[in-house]
């Protein structure tokens, strides 16, 4: 099944069917997620108006995590089937994944000067999330570094499975330390913990920045792919 | 076993003729240890207080320093590819050479951090504990930098590529060996981070073995 869409040329014209759609769902979801994180929902009882950077924070935290997950998987297909799509994938997710992380510590930030007093702490979840920070940027730095294009994806892809240990840390963290960031309030045993009115804004925001991550991806994986007919036809002009 | 003495006599032997190499990694790590004072100030307390980390920070850029030429030399002139072809399991080779590498960087690190430790102030009895987590931290250090050695391979930049890539899969081993020393500074017991410091190790033994073998075949194609 895997190999039926590892046929580029079937991608692309999947890809342009599909990617406005996504974009329109972006779109409408972070449009009304916005709306209703910042006008419809209530004030934090503790924190007043700027728990709202929460909206903001916590769906990005989540995609960094994501599309790091997504790249390992994406690199364990090609290790593994050598599917050709696969590679181009989680190349294409790994500047994406480093802007989320770097969003996420960066909003996480600006949160934690009012909030905290103090704008980093190296407790376990935020020492984990700039941990995943420099995964990526190793990532990118690997993949890059040769002077034959293709010869950087195997040993990248190697190094995102071996990194892979450092996501199940960042979202335990909260539990196995002691540490400064709140626990877990939505994905944890026992349901939810956090309001109605501030959960659907926020589910709506982490499914906003997921069609958002997915129109970009698509666009990257499209202009990868076309780059690299443009290599060949190069290519085929110098060899006659 | 046969095989595994070979390749591990053959890189001792080659390390032994070029001894400045082995001792240019311990230089490097004492003369870290001594800029500390001048950069922080030589008050003793302040010294003592942050010394155990400033030992292993030292410890793992030294031995990020020597791991480039792990299989790099090998590589370019080709006996890496001969090694693999023969009927040494790759595993076995890579084992045999991190084995030498800490002969090499990681035993004249442990045995010069008990010097280290004295200047800078550090509580004799904490002296024992350093070694012990130097000793079990160390391989670890030498099996996970192998696997970033290997990665790079045929890379431009690669020592500085192999620091960025591998500095962050040093942190668990950096985070419980200093905890440790730490712990018994403060009369507390340091058995559990001892024991994650030995699972790690255990740990990285097979996996990094077969990671590094993995990345090493695909660097020959």
């Amino acid at each position: 099944m895997l190999h039926r869409f590892a046929n580029p040329n079937r991608f692309l014209r999947i890809a342009r069917i599909i990617q406005p759609w996504i974009a329109w769902a972006t779109i409408l979801l972070a449009g009304t997620g916005l709306y209703l994180g910042l006008f419809n929902s209530p004030a934090d009882y503790q924190q007043g108006e700027s728990v709202r950077i929460m909206y903001v924070h916590v769906p990005a935290a989540w995609m960094a995590m994501f599309c790091y997950t997504s790249m390992a998987i994406a690199a364990g297909i090609g290790l593994i089937w050598k599917h050709p799509l696969a590679d181009i994938a989680a190349k294409a997710t790994a500047p994406v994944g480093a802007c989320f992380t770097f969003l996420a510590l960066f909003t996480g930030s600006l949160w934690g000067k009012p909030m905290w007093g103090t704008w980093w702490v190296w407790d376990a979840r935020l020492t984990s999330m700039l941990v995943l920070l420099f995964l990526y940027l190793g990532y990118i730095a690997l993949i890059n570094a040769f002077d034959d294009p293709t010869r950087g994806t195997k040993p990248s892809s190697i190094l995102v499975l071996v990194g892979l240990i450092n996501v199940p840390i960042i979202k335990f963290s909260v539990d196995w330390w002691n540490t400064l960031h709140q626990p877990a309030s939505v994905l944890r045993l026992g349901g939810p913990s956090i309001d109605e009115s501030m959960l659907w804004p926020l589910l709506l925001m982490a499914v906003a920045f997921k069609t958002y991550y997915i129109w970009i991806v698509l666009i990257r994986i499209r202009a990868e792919i076309i780059s690299k007919k443009i290599g060949t036809i190069r290519l085929r002009q110098v060899h006659g | 076993m046969n095989g595994f003495m070979t390749i591990l006599k053959r890189d001792l032997h080659l390390a032994i003729r070029q001894g400045v190499d082995s001792m240019t990694v311990v230089m490097f790590f004492v003369l870290v240890v001594i800029i500390l004072p001048f950069g922080v100030g030589p008050e003793p307390n302040i010294l003592a207080r942050i010394g155990s980390g400033v030992i292993w920070v030292a410890a793992l850029l030294a031995s990020t320093l020597s791991l480039e030429r792990l299989f790099q030399m090998d590589y370019e002139d080709g006996s890496l590819e001969l090694l693999s072809l023969s009927s040494v399991t790759l595993e076995v080779i890579v084992l045999a050479k991190v084995t030498a590498h800490w002969l090499t960087t990681g035993l004249p690190l442990i045995i010069t951090a008990p010097l280290l430790a004295l200047l800078l102030n550090l509580d004799k009895e904490s002296f024992s504990i350093l070694i012990c987590t130097l000793a079990l931290g160390t391989p670890s250090l030498s099996l996970v930098g192998a696997v970033g050695a290997a990665l790079i391979l045929g890379a431009r930049r690669g020592g500085v590529l192999l620091a960025l890539i591998i500095l962050p899969l040093y942190l668990p081993v950096l985070i419980f060996g200093v905890s440790a020393v730490d712990a018994n500074v403060n009369g507390i017991e340091a058995r559990a981070q001892l024991l994650v410091l030995g699972a790690l190790l255990l740990t990285a033994l097979p996996l990094c073995t077969w990671a590094a073998a993995t990345s090493i075949k695909q660097a020959i194609e």
